[in-house]
């Protein structure tokens, strides 16, 4: 019974007031593809899941909720029981029933093209895939373009999908069709909707 | 306090708030596509902007501080109304400045101060779809929007041209985000269309009765539908403002007198009053020795 309650702590202390910051961290973030939004550690969930990662599910997922873990996080009983404890969201094993996706080892993800991407009347009906990254500080620097974007947006996440920009150039041609990507990294997260451009890789 | 501690914070539960926030989520990922949710009632009737203070209530915290405006009047029922809901629910700072305001609730009206980073302008919508009085039918329209199949829409701005000789639609002024989504500005006059091509300010669109939410992400293009040999134009007016002199702001006549005497004033008290403030002054503004007594 121990070890059972200790799964289930570590939840918000204000449900109210920490979901809504964190809730104005992700819009900020929706709005301005690639800045990164810092965000406080306001969770302690069971590995694999990080605080900002944890935090968001907690933001966003209810029982409405359907979402898809990679092996990481689907394989710990720990983090499932806390997510499903704190968020009464509903686990689905297939990708493109998904609304959300968790995604802890960004290398062995499922391509972009696994996941929902709506219907040309409801393009809403899509995945919105949320990344589990060490940081934003990584050698690869992306150049950014699009809606929320002035003119360009450097943005260098420390782990990216494989294939990473012939994948988003796809997504970015089904508009408005298309996954949305959140980027939970310690202390700090970034999004990119579906309608940012990748422009060019730099050094 | 104890009064305060008889709501939810910003009075809707937290199972509503996420499903409003994950549909304005999706609203910015999908600029100018109207992303449905599920409305709730609120203790307004719903011409009094049920939606726009919906996804007000999923957005606001306790670092906010809000404005809210009525045909760019932070006075009239409507606005005094909504602030006083968002001080009894979330006990959040109000002002009348537009730029002191993070959240700015507004009904047919854009502030006439240019918008900042980080400011959000969160609109009262009742009729979201630009389609609506084309087509009644929501598949169809859904159907439309899918295959930018906006050619009536056009068809309607040019009978109007055919009509008038030019284009008649002054309010709810269609717009397309981005090149894709075509888009109903709510009531604003088409005047205030321009101020929301590369605003700094994310904009939201909530409809109550129609349970619809839509989104302009900062710098979005949007453009005014027209034609090449018709250019849209917005609204000039004949004289400046009567108490600050403003030229090129929105004037509202206001009548003076039950003999038919009437001023133009702007339409936004705090523009209006910033100027008089700052020593602005029009043609009937009171003295400003007299003023300062
Ligand atoms: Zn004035």
């Amino acid at each position: 019974m121990r070890a059972a309650t200790q799964v289930f702590e570590g939840g918000f202390s204000d449900a109210v007031l920490n979901s809504q910051e964190v809730f104005r961290a992700l819009m900020d973030a929706m709005a301005n593809p690639g800045l990164v939004i810092p965000v406080r550690d306001l969770v302690n969930a069971p590995a694999p899941l990080q605080p900002v990662m944890a935090a968001i599910a907690a933001t966003l997922f209810d029982h409405d909720a359907t979402v898809w873990c990679d092996k990481a996080i689907a394989g710990s009983d720990a983090a499932t029981g806390w997510l499903k404890f704190q968020t009464g969201l509903e686990l689905t094993s297939t990708p493109s029933d998904a609304q959300f996706a968790l995604i802890r080892d960004v290398d062995t993800m499922p391509s972009f093209e696994a996941f929902a991407k709506g219907t040309s009347e409801y393009p809403d009906r899509s995945t919105t895939i949320i990344l589990q990254v060490a940081g934003f500080d990584g050698a690869e620097v992306l150049t950014l373009q699009g809606p929320g974007i002035e003119h360009t947006r450097s943005f260098a996440p420390s782990r990216l999908p494989k294939l990473f920009i012939d994948q988003w150039a796809a997504n970015r041609a089904a508009f408005p069709r298309g996954v949305d990507l959140i980027l939970a990294g310690k202390g700090a997260l970034a999004a990119l909707p579906r309608t940012t451009r990748v422009l060019k890789r730099e050094a | 306090m104890t009064e305060l501690a008889t709501y939810n914070f910003a009075y809707l539960d937290e199972q509503t708030k996420r499903m409003i926030r994950r549909a304005i989520l999706k609203a910015i990922a999908i600029p100018g596509y109207q992303v449905p949710f599920a409305s709730r009632e609120m203790p307004m009737p719903y011409g009094w902007g049920t939606g726009g203070v919906q996804v007000t209530a999923a957005v606001i915290g306790p670092k906010d501080t809000l404005k809210v405006i009525d045909q760019g009047a932070d006075d009239t029922t409507n606005a005094v109304s909504i602030r006083a809901f968002f001080q009894k629910t979330a006990n959040v700072r109000v002002t009348t400045r537009t730029a002191e305001a993070t959240i700015i609730q507004t009904r047919h009206r854009i502030p006439e101060a240019a918008l900042q980073t980080g400011q959000i302008l969160v609109y009262q919508v009742p009729i979201p779809e630009p389609l609506r009085f084309l087509e009644p039918r929501e598949t169809e329209t859904r159907k439309m929007h899918a295959l930018e199949e906006y050619g009536l829409m056009h068809v309607k701005l040019y009978e109007d041209i055919a009509r008038h000789g030019h284009i008649a639609t002054t309010y709810a002024y269609p717009v397309k985000v981005e090149g894709r989504y075509v888009m109903d500005p709510s009531p604003t006059p088409k005047f205030d269309n321009p101020k929301m091509h590369n605003s700094p300010a994310l904009q939201l669109f909530g409809a109550g009765r129609e349970k619809r939410i839509y989104a302009i992400p900062p710098y979005t293009e949007v453009v005014s539908l027209d034609f090449e040999d018709h250019p849209f134009e917005i609204q000039t007016f004949s004289q400046p403002c009567a108490l600050c002199g403003a030229k090129g702001s929105y004037l509202d006549e206001v009548i003076l007198d039950d003999k038919g005497g009437s001023m133009f004033v702007c339409s936004d008290t705090d523009f209006c009053e910033v100027r008089q403030e700052k020593g602005h002054r029009g043609h009937l503004a009171a003295n400003p020795a007299e003023a300062a007594e």
